[in-house]
């Protein structure tokens, strides 16, 4: 069990960026975004190209951050231009992306065996193993994120992109466009998605394009076992939460397939995970009610 | 300071729900006018709000501030000119952020905002001093999230948020009418010292009758989408609630729907 918790930590690391993703989604602006199904291979599949022609990695992750904010500016000129729903937007995007991915990658399947990648050469660096390589550059990549969101979201723009989450007609009324603000946070939300990609397809060695499916629902459970589990006093504290929370849903992951549970059931899992952890709140309610009823 | 000229607004237009909500109405503010605005339901009070905030566009008409023409500005432009207080308590604020915070956004009104940090220590001090003047100890409380305030601390807040850079033009929509009738003297209380204090030129918008005598130095009723009724200055200070109705029913041929409009 030991042996696979720094892998699996360093996994968690990689991940949290797409949770940070969501939560700004899903959280900050209050919008179901499944432009993440795409986004997340989109990034993956940009850097692995990149990475496979030989250019570097701060190149490849530039690029797949920057195709990761085209995407979501996609999904909010569909939002808030031409009015589609959001989750709807989401979806056209999304699918539009799974042709988007295999034309940046010229194949369904793109191996980066034998090319260079952050990960080989941070290890080359500073001489440790592939483990905690990752966890390395999971841990450096995380900080940097999670400083740099912080610091976004207490400035006058992401303030007023927090407010129309929580309310857009206040936000209007203070003279804010809210198609901006929700634009806004699509880009910065769609980026970090991408940049997880971007990370995992280099420590997994390749690029699917049906390597996001199912994303969405890692990145909710991520937020929610975050929130549960280490609160939301304050932005920073909800921030690292959700970080910490991608890392226990490895965990828990790592644990259930260690307890023999087929790998091909982990999607079914995760998604009644969250769909349990959804209806907490309800459920509680519920609780508390037959208590008083008593 | 606000000029609305023959504007007109009927929403469903062309469905079996159509309705003209606003006909040619023509109202004009002095600077510093405190107009109370009072009708029945579907009377196109909070529509003639609405018109003016730029909610959305109006048929026709014009609708010029401070001598600038803001027809066709949207919302969130003419927001540089307006500051606005809801009939719902939960639409003026934004509940999971600190009431520092709401300040914060609320002092830049009107401005594009920018790469800034949002607040800092000078302005906190300042947001403290302006929520002391409110007695209402949420100047000891600037870091709690409004969601945690009551409806009238929220509408007195949003009140502030609405006045903290002072507007040209200050809409209140039934702000007080989903309070209950001891916190609404309060929020009206402070409605009228901040808008005597700023001399700020303002559109209430109330459902009772005595409250619109009350307050403002110019009383107008909605009936149909038209003004039927406009007194001000010495007329409206002598008017009383019977006054107002028969003028009412001269005025529509029609009997007021008093369920609605609070006589006392």
């Amino acid at each position: 069990m030991i042996s696979v918790l720094v892998p699996t930590v360093a996994q968690g690391l990689l991940w949290a960026v797409l949770a940070l993703g969501v939560y700004i989604t899903f959280r900050v602006l209050d919008i179901a975004d499944l432009t993440v199904e795409g986004s997340f291979p989109l990034g993956a599949a940009v850097a692995a190209a990149l990475l496979s022609c030989g250019h570097g990695p701060l190149l490849s992750f530039a690029a797949a951050a920057l195709a990761g904010m085209l995407a979501g500016v996609a999904t909010g000129l569909l939002h808030t231009k031409m009015k589609i729903p959001a989750l709807l937007a989401g979806i056209l995007t999304m699918i539009a992306l799974y042709s988007v991915n295999l034309r940046v990658m010229g194949k369904a399947n793109l191996s980066l065996l034998g090319t260079d990648t952050t990960f080989t050469i941070v290890r080359k660096m500073l001489g440790l193993d592939m483990a905690q390589t990752t966890l390395a550059v999971g841990l450096a990549v995380v900080a940097l994120l999670c400083a740099v969101t912080y610091w976004f979201f207490g400035t006058e723009i992401g303030a007023a992109i927090r407010a129309t989450g929580f309310n857009q007609q206040m936000i209007r009324a203070q003279g804010v466009n809210t198609d901006v603000t929700v634009i806004l946070g699509l880009l910065i939300s769609n980026a970090l998605v991408a940049l997880s990609g971007a990370l995992v397809a280099q420590s997994n060695g390749f690029a699917d394009v049906g390597m996001g499916t199912g994303t969405i629902v890692i990145g909710l459970a991520s937020v929610i076992i975050g929130e549960v589990l280490f609160g939301t006093r304050s932005f920073w504290n909800s921030l690292l939460s959700v970080v910490l929370g991608s890392v226990v849903y490895r965990l828990v992951i790592a644990f259930v397939l260690y307890l023999g549970m087929p790998p091909n059931d982990l999607k079914l899992f995760t998604s009644i995970l969250v769909a349990v952890a959804l209806a907490l709140p309800l459920l509680k309610e519920k609780a508390g009610l037959g208590k008083r009823r008593r | 300071m606000l000029r609305a000229e023959k504007i007109c607004k009927t929403f469903f237009p062309g469905t079996i729900n159509e309705k003209r909500a606003l006909t040619d109405l023509s109202l004009h503010l002095l600077p510093g006018d405190f107009v109370t605005v009072i009708g029945g339901n579907g009377a196109g009070k909070s529509t003639l709000l609405n018109a003016v905030a730029g909610v959305w566009p109006v048929d026709s008409g014009r609708i010029v501030i401070d001598g600038t023409d803001i027809t066709k500005e949207p919302e969130h432009k003419r927001a540089r000119y307006i500051g606005r207080v809801f009939q719902d308590p939960m639409l003026g604020t934004a509940a999971g952020m600190m009431i520092e915070e709401n300040l914060a956004i609320a002092s830049r009104r009107g401005q594009q905002p920018g790469l800034r940090w949002s607040s800092s220590e000078a302005q906190r001090e300042y947001f403290h001093g302006l929520l002391k003047e409110l007695h209402l100890g949420l100047e000891e409380r600037m870091t709690a999230k409004v969601g945690l305030l009551s409806g009238g601390q929220r509408q007195a807040l949003t009140l502030l948020m609405a006045t903290i850079k002072k507007p040209k033009l200050l809409l209140l929509d039934e702000h007080t009418a989903a309070l209950d009738p001891k916190t609404a003297d309060k929020v009206l209380d402070l409605t009228r010292e901040i808008v005597e204090k700023d001399k700020l030129t303002t559109l209430m918008v109330t459902h009772n009758m005595r409250d619109a005598l009350r307050l403002g130095n110019r009383l107008i009723m909605l009936h149909n989408g038209r003004i039927i009724i406009d007194v001000g200055g010495e007329e409206k200070k002598h008017l009383g609630i019977p006054d107002l109705l028969a003028m009412f029913e001269k005025a529509s041929g029609d009997v007021l729907d008093s369920d609605r409009l609070l006589l006392g």
